[in-house]
């Protein structure tokens, strides 16, 4: 899947790859995708549930070999 | 208005403190408003580290000394050992990358987190401002705890 942007979450553990995806989508505009790289599973379950929170959409998640790729969308506005 | 979450962090141990801190965290990537008030031996997370806690009375002086305090000194809740378990466990999250109490609190201040010292204890304790970090928000009473719990979404005792 094409990204505007790359956030590399490996090696972190819950809440940081949440933390650092909201931190980083306020760099992005309302309609950009970032990629998430994560190797916590917990992502599988934590993105999804952000997504819904914020308003975000979630494209998909990407698993490979224990590494998961998210893919999320910035909403348009708040 | 964002959603509130408060966190009421009675418990003064290492893994109880970064449960806390996590949920605080995590709540402020959800776009909520989080507020942790600090009470009984939840104050000896926000205790400086450095120097000595200043007290009046034998009592209270001896409570002090053995009741210490600081992010530094906090034990685990099992398992602690005398410390041998803290420093086990302590090695085991740092080879996992996971954040120190200290780093959880700069990111939590970061992410806006209040933090709150409960003064009742404070005054129970024989504490003053001075004996507590400077990332601490406020000092308030139950009432101030009240006042944001009842529109809060999320409030928890840890």
């Amino acid at each position: 899947m094409k990204a505007d942007a790359t956030l590399d979450c490996i090696g972190l553990y819950c809440p940081m790859p949440i933390y650092n995806t909201a931190k980083k989508l306020e760099e992005l505009k309302p309609g950009q995708v970032l990629e998430v790289l994560a190797d916590d599973e917990g992502i599988k379950e934590d993105m999804p549930a952000w997504c819904s929170t914020t308003g975000n959409e979630l494209l998909g998640i990407e698993e490979e070999k224990g590494e998961y790729k998210a893919y999320v969308r910035k909403a348009k506005s708040k | 208005m964002a959603e509130k979450v408060t966190l009421v962090v009675f418990s003064g141990e290492m893994d109880k403190a970064m449960a806390a801190f996590n949920i605080a965290i995590g709540a402020t990537s959800m776009g909520m408003e989080v507020s942790m008030f600090f009470t009984f031996w939840g104050l000896n997370i926000i205790k400086k580290n450095e120097g000595s806690i200043k007290s009046r009375g034998m009592m209270r002086k001896m409570l002090n000394f053995m009741n210490r305090g600081g992010s530094h000194r906090l034990p685990l809740s099992r398992f602690h050992m005398l410390g041998l378990g803290k420093w086990m466990m302590s090695k085991l999250m740092r080879d996992a990358r996971f954040p120190s109490v200290d780093e959880l609190i700069a990111t939590a201040k970061e992410a806006g987190v209040k933090f709150i010292a409960c003064t009742n204890t404070m005054g129970v304790m024989g504490l003053s401002k001075e004996a507590f970090i400077p990332e601490v928000d406020s000092f308030g009473g139950v009432a101030a705890y009240l006042a944001e719990a009842k529109d809060g979404r999320v409030n928890l005792f840890v």
